[in-house]
């Protein structure tokens, strides 16, 4: 199979890559741009574990195919901190200790970093359906919601 | 780079009459393709990595091969021809029990015995105690209840995968996500005939683990295929494949009895337990027997533990391994006990609870433990003492894991700025590198920042048991306080040498050596970092070492309470509250303590609301993925109320218990509990579904 190049934007910078037809995004993110935040848990849109924005849209990125991301905008966890600087998402995940193996945690970041910006003000309820398409199987889900509400009143009433 | 992939068993039982490999050999792109014979040691291990005669489950590895692209490989699999001769499948523990019962290993004999015929019951293991006929006969009331608990798989995020490389002289490298590198050496090792010292594995960061990364599936495969093709080799298996091939925990039958009297003493309590192995022996069996009656302080029990192979795959550790099982069905029948007392469930554990000083029913005498510290927080929990919602159900139950020691060790390295570098073996599945860092900051009396635990690879680091048994914090952790002892002994000779004293004229105090009081010596107190940088005059690099086999690893018990709310037309069973009350000895970082018995709780509510294998009558599994074997989302949980009791372990520097495998055991019986006590009757079985408890209700009306 001829392999295909696609231009896309990644985490605001434009991008060239070569992905085999068949490739998901996942695996362009992950091999062919060595974007490994990303992490694959399932490969069937089950896990959440490699969610990332499309166009503003939060997608598995596992059931994308890399080919589609031509001429589209792409936002991993890569690019959520602001350089050396944590979003509050992130800072509050490592508050309220929000994770414990941490390979779930990239995509509820950019699950949560979607919420917020969809909705400042959610509910316990309103985030954890929200949530509900990431699994993690460390936490027992306190510790995220926690971190997630504390997020969106500090973002809501910033310091 | 080549990518390894396996061809899996189509049948759940079958002999294998023969496997060529030679087309996929010709595909274009496919440079190595291995079959059993490639795997020619590691006895049940061996075979379980790659089927030899017989396949004994469906999805069980029969050959693999390496190609230039995953895509390749995967279309080369279809090329082998492997030729079965299918054998009834075993697929439950009545089956495999019954006189005439199909065989999954014709050689196998109950605990070795030879002089009886083969059976499919690997072990029985029994513990007893006093007089159990005459304690039943003393009894004013007996219950007894015979109780099902389905597989659960660990349902770590990361599926496993690993990287092998071999170089000329034989040589192997492996990169794989496992609780345990060395380990994974000398199974690899085992499995290939090699030795230990030809194979360095380099463990990666973890993706969970919880019991199921502590043995290995693709390694050796990986190792023999980049020996085949003299290319390094990565294979990861998917979803599906982790289902279907890796180790979830045993399904259990458990039939158990209690009599007591009418002030709740109880006078015997039998359990009859038979486990679920997979396809070769080795259910955690013995950890089934040793926790069912742990809680109590009895004179009369028999505890008797059956280890019985199936036509399914073979069972890994799942956190607390066999406890949640036994547990369930004991802590279900003291449930049914206290309502025949008109007892508070927890007044019934209290009246026979076991205390410092009881002989557990495995033998040794518990120093200080914290079952009554923790009865009595519930007791006096504000969760507790308010009822449940109008139509809600409570149920209470105890949790138990004896925690395990072994061996470990630990490196201290100073920098020339006095930063420390602690090396250890311990593979971190929940933040123990944290731990360490803490109890080092603690026993150095330096700042928490100025250290940082790497976890070394089998050439990097000393040896350490395998990261499971919540054993790390408490053995590990202990290594490396010894190994500061020995740093700071190490900066005391220092300290002596500059200020020409004697070594017991030093004393360390907040990070520093200063003289003794009463000692006459004009010189200011020499720090980590002043020590470290001047090490060259003194005596070489600052390296403190510590090497021991943890013993006294101190038990761990739990209680839990769940309100629930059962939904009449559905039959959906929603967490409406739950509570965990556990002893952590000295809880080094409480925020992950908690998050040890958050996250225990609600795989326990998972296994006991929805998780489980379900199987065809073929012995294939029909929900081999996250869709259909449904764990807990967010949405599903309530939050999880933790209180941490703190009684020290007696045999710990700063009295740490594990913390880590507790938290699963109780959640299944105060589940079935609360169940019980929402509906007005009791579902023997889990998982609480809603087709079973909707089938239970309809059969009640």
């Amino acid at each position: 199979m001829a392999k295909v190049h696609i231009s896309t934007t990644v985490n605001g910078q434009p991008m060239d890559v070569l992905v085999e037809p068949n490739d998901s995004l996942l695996d362009t993110l992950r091999d062919g741009l060595g974007l490994t935040g990303t992490k694959e848990g399932c490969a069937t849109g089950d896990c959440g574990a490699c969610s990332v924005m499309l166009d503003g849209r939060l997608v598995c990125s596992c059931l994308v195919l890399g080919a589609e991301a031509e001429g589209k905008t792409i936002d991993t966890i890569e690019g959520v901190a602001d350089g050396d600087g944590l979003h509050v998402i992130q800072q509050k995940f490592l508050e309220h200790a929000a994770l414990q193996c941490g390979i779930c945690t990239p995509g509820f970041i950019v699950a949560a970093k979607a919420l917020l910006e969809k909705n400042p003000n959610p509910d316990e309820t309103t985030i954890r359906y929200w949530l509900a398409g990431n699994l993690c199987r460390c936490t027992g889900y306190d510790k995220i919601v926690r971190a997630v509400q504390d997020a969106a009143h500090e973002l809501a009433s910033p310091a | 780079m080549l990518h390894g992939k396996i061809l899996r068993s189509p049948h759940a039982h079958a002999r294998i009459k023969s496997v060529d490999l030679s087309e996929a050999l010709a595909v274009d792109g496919v440079l190595a393709a291995v079959a059993g014979k490639d795997i020619p040691g590691g006895g049940d291990l061996g075979d379980n990595v790659l089927a030899k005669e017989k396949v004994l489950y469906h999805g069980h590895a029969v050959a693999a091969v390496a190609a230039r692209s995953a895509f390749i490989a995967e279309q080369a699999l279809e090329k082998i021809k492997v030729e079965y001769e299918p054998l009834k499948p075993v697929l439950s523990i009545d089956d495999a029990i019954a006189a005439g019962a199909t065989l999954v290993n014709e050689s196998l004999h109950t605990n070795g015995d030879t002089s009886q015929s083969a059976s499919n019951i690997a072990a029985i293991t029994k513990f007893e105690r006093g007089d159990v006929e005459k304690g039943l006969s003393d009894a004013d009331v007996v219950v007894e209840g015979t109780y099902r608990v389905p597989t659960a798989h660990q349902g770590y995020i990361e599926p496993h995968a690993c990287t092998a490389t071999i170089n000329e002289e034989g040589k192997a490298t492996v990169w794989c996500c496992t609780q345990g590198q060395f380990d994974v050496r000398s199974m690899t090792a085992n499995c290939l005939n090699k030795q230990v010292s030809d194979i360095r594995v380099i463990p990666s960061e973890i993706g969970g683990g919880f019991g199921g990364k502590t043995t290995i599936y693709l390694e050796p495969i990986a190792v023999k295929l980049s020996e085949l093709s003299g290319r390094p080799v990565k294979m990861v298996m998917s979803r599906e494949e982790v289902f279907r091939a890796t180790g979830p925990t045993s399904a259990t039958l458990c039939r158990v009895k209690v009599g007591a009297k009418n002030d709740g003493t109880i006078t015997a309590a039998t359990a009859w337990l038979a486990y679920e192995a997979g396809a070769f022996a080795g259910a955690p069996v013995g950890p089934g027997c040793m926790s069912v009656l742990a809680p109590y302080d009895l004179e009369n029990f028999r505890i008797e533990g059956h280890d019985v192979l199936v036509n399914k795959p073979k069972v890994a550790a799942y956190r607390a391994p066999g406890a949640p099982q036994s547990m369930h069905a004991m802590e279900c029948a003291l449930d049914e006990l206290a309502r025949k007392l008109d007892m508070d469930p927890l007044d019934l554990r209290l009246k026979n609870a076991a205390d410092e000083g009881t002989v557990a029913p495995y033998g040794p005498q518990f120093p200080a433990i914290g079952l009554r510290a923790c009865l009595e927080a519930a007791k006096a929990h504000p969760n507790y003492t308010t009822p449940p919602a109008e139509g809600q159900g409570r149920g209470v139950a105890v949790g138990f894991w004896f925690n395990i020691g072994m061996q470990s060790s630990a490196e201290i390295r100073i920098a020339e700025n006095g930063a420390v570098t602690i090396m250890e073996g311990s593979p971190d599945i929940g933040g123990s590198r944290a731990s360490m860092c803490l109890m080092a900051a603690e026993t150095l009396g330096i700042p928490y920042e100025n250290i940082n635990a790497h976890v070394g690879d089998t050439e990097a680091t000393g040896y350490c048991n395998t990261t499971g048994g919540s054993r790390t914090t408490f053995a590990t952790g202990m290594a490396v306080i010894e190994a500061c002892e020995d740093i700071i002994a190490q900066c005391k000779e220092r300290a002596a040498l500059t200020w020409e004293l004697d070594v017991d004229q030093v004393d360390w105090e907040d990070g520093q050596a200063v003289p003794k009081p009463g000692v006459n010596a004009d010189v200011k107190p020499l720090s980590l970092a002043d020590i470290a940088r001047s090490a060259g005059r003194t005596g070489g690099p600052l390296l403190g070492r510590a090497s021991l086999n943890a013993q006294g690893p101190g038990a761990s018990f739990s209680v839990n309470w769940t309100d629930v709310d059962v939904d009449h037309e559905t039959g959906k069973v929603d967490v409406k509250a739950f509570t965990a009350v556990q002893d952590a000895g000295r809880a080094i970082h409480p925020s992950y303590v908690e998050g040890q018995m958050q996250g225990g709780a609600v795989q326990g509510l998972g296994w006991a609301l929805n998780e489980e294998y379900i199987y065809d009558a073929e012995g294939v599994m029909e929900n081999a993925g996250f869709l259909d074997y449904r764990v807990p989302v967010t949405s599903d949980m309530p939050m999880i109320d933790t209180q941490i009791v703190e009684v020290p372990n007696p045999s710990h520097p700063y009295g740490v218990r594990g913390v880590g495998e507790t938290p699963i055991v109780a959640p299944l019986a105060a589940t079935s509990n609360a169940v019980r006590d929402a509906l007005g009757f009791r579902i023997n079985d889990l998982p609480l579904s809603p087709p079973r408890v909707l089938a239970a209700i309809d059969e009640i009306d």
